[in-house]
């Protein structure tokens, strides 16, 4: 038998953005898991925003103007 | 500091260059600001490198790093502290979450389209960028650290110098800004796209109508 609490859409819906930050207890992060395996509409929200936080985590990467990269390797030469 | 120090430093500064980039020109919101941020935490690190003990979190450790130096900067220019931006611009106030998803999200035409789905698939760049830029300060560096640099709660509570608490209310209220700041551009968007495809059809009606 599971041990995991069953959660309502409000309780999953407040916490899903620290599930999706990975912030959640092992707990309350296996009552999430299987909340989404059982709910569609939580499941979509859920992937959704993963998606657009995916999408934004790529922002944080920029592709270096060459010349930086270059005032860059000057610097790591003069250590 | 050995050779086989420096090479160390060399080869994972070079490896993480963009990502550093990428970083402190989303904190800096501008080009020179973002490249002098960059080379001053460059310097930083390895001048305190011999202070790191797991050379594993070198990555955290640096990015900490370009962190505390953006937040010092501030600290140096503003005449007012985070804590004061916040209340100006009414951070006890509460207000509905907004949610893009919601607005997307319309069951009765998911029988035949899936418009978040479409949105993430459509959605800009720059328009992201865009969002993320217009977001007031004290909300834009928590969604920065937690959504661009994968910081924990708990790191960005210490990188700012404020309860975990706080972190969390920031972090919902920043994201829901930044999503209706989006909604906003894609219902410019369709706007601009409906009365151009207006003026076409005027334009079509306008020469039917003189050739007969």
């Amino acid at each position: 038998m599971s041990d995991i609490k069953e959660i309502g859409c409000d309780e999953a819906l407040h916490r899903l953005f620290e599930y999706l930050d990975r912030e959640l207890d092992a707990a309350r992060h296996a009552e999430m898991e299987q909340h989404l395996h059982t709910c569609r509409a939580c499941y979509s929200r859920a992937e959704f925003e993963k998606r657009l936080k995916g999408k934004l985590g790529a922002l944080s990467v920029e592709q270096t103007p060459s010349e930086f990269a270059q005032r860059i390797r000057g610097l790591l030469r003069r250590f | 500091m050995t050779d086989a120090d420096r090479a160390f430093f060399e080869q994972e500064i070079t490896g993480l260059l963009d990502r550093l980039y990428g970083a402190a020109l989303r904190l800096a919101k501008n080009r020179a600001d973002a490249e002098d941020l960059v080379a001053e935490t460059v310097t930083k690190a390895w001048a305190n490198l011999h202070t790191l003990h797991d050379r594993l979190c070198f990555r955290g450790w640096l990015f900490r790093i370009l962190t505390n130096t953006f937040l010092s900067e501030c600290r140096k220019t503003e005449t007012t502290s985070l804590e004061a931006l916040a209340e100006a611009q009414g951070e006890t106030d509460e207000e509905p979450a907004f949610s893009l998803f919601d607005q997307l999200h319309q069951p009765f035409l998911l029988w035949w389209s899936n418009p978040e789905q479409e949105f993430l698939n459509k959605v800009l760049r720059e328009d992201l960028q865009k969002a993320v830029d217009a977001l007031p300060e004290v909300f834009r560096l928590p969604v920065i650290l937690s959504d661009l640099q994968g910081l924990s709660y708990h790191e960005i509570a210490t990188a700012l110098g404020v309860p975990i608490g706080t972190v969390r209310s920031r972090l919902t209220r920043g994201r829901a800004q930044l999503q209706k700041a989006l909604w906003q551009y894609r219902q410019e968007l369709t706007e601009t796209r409906e009365r151009a495809a207006n003026d076409v059809h005027d334009l079509k009606t306008g020469e039917h109508h003189e050739r007969h």
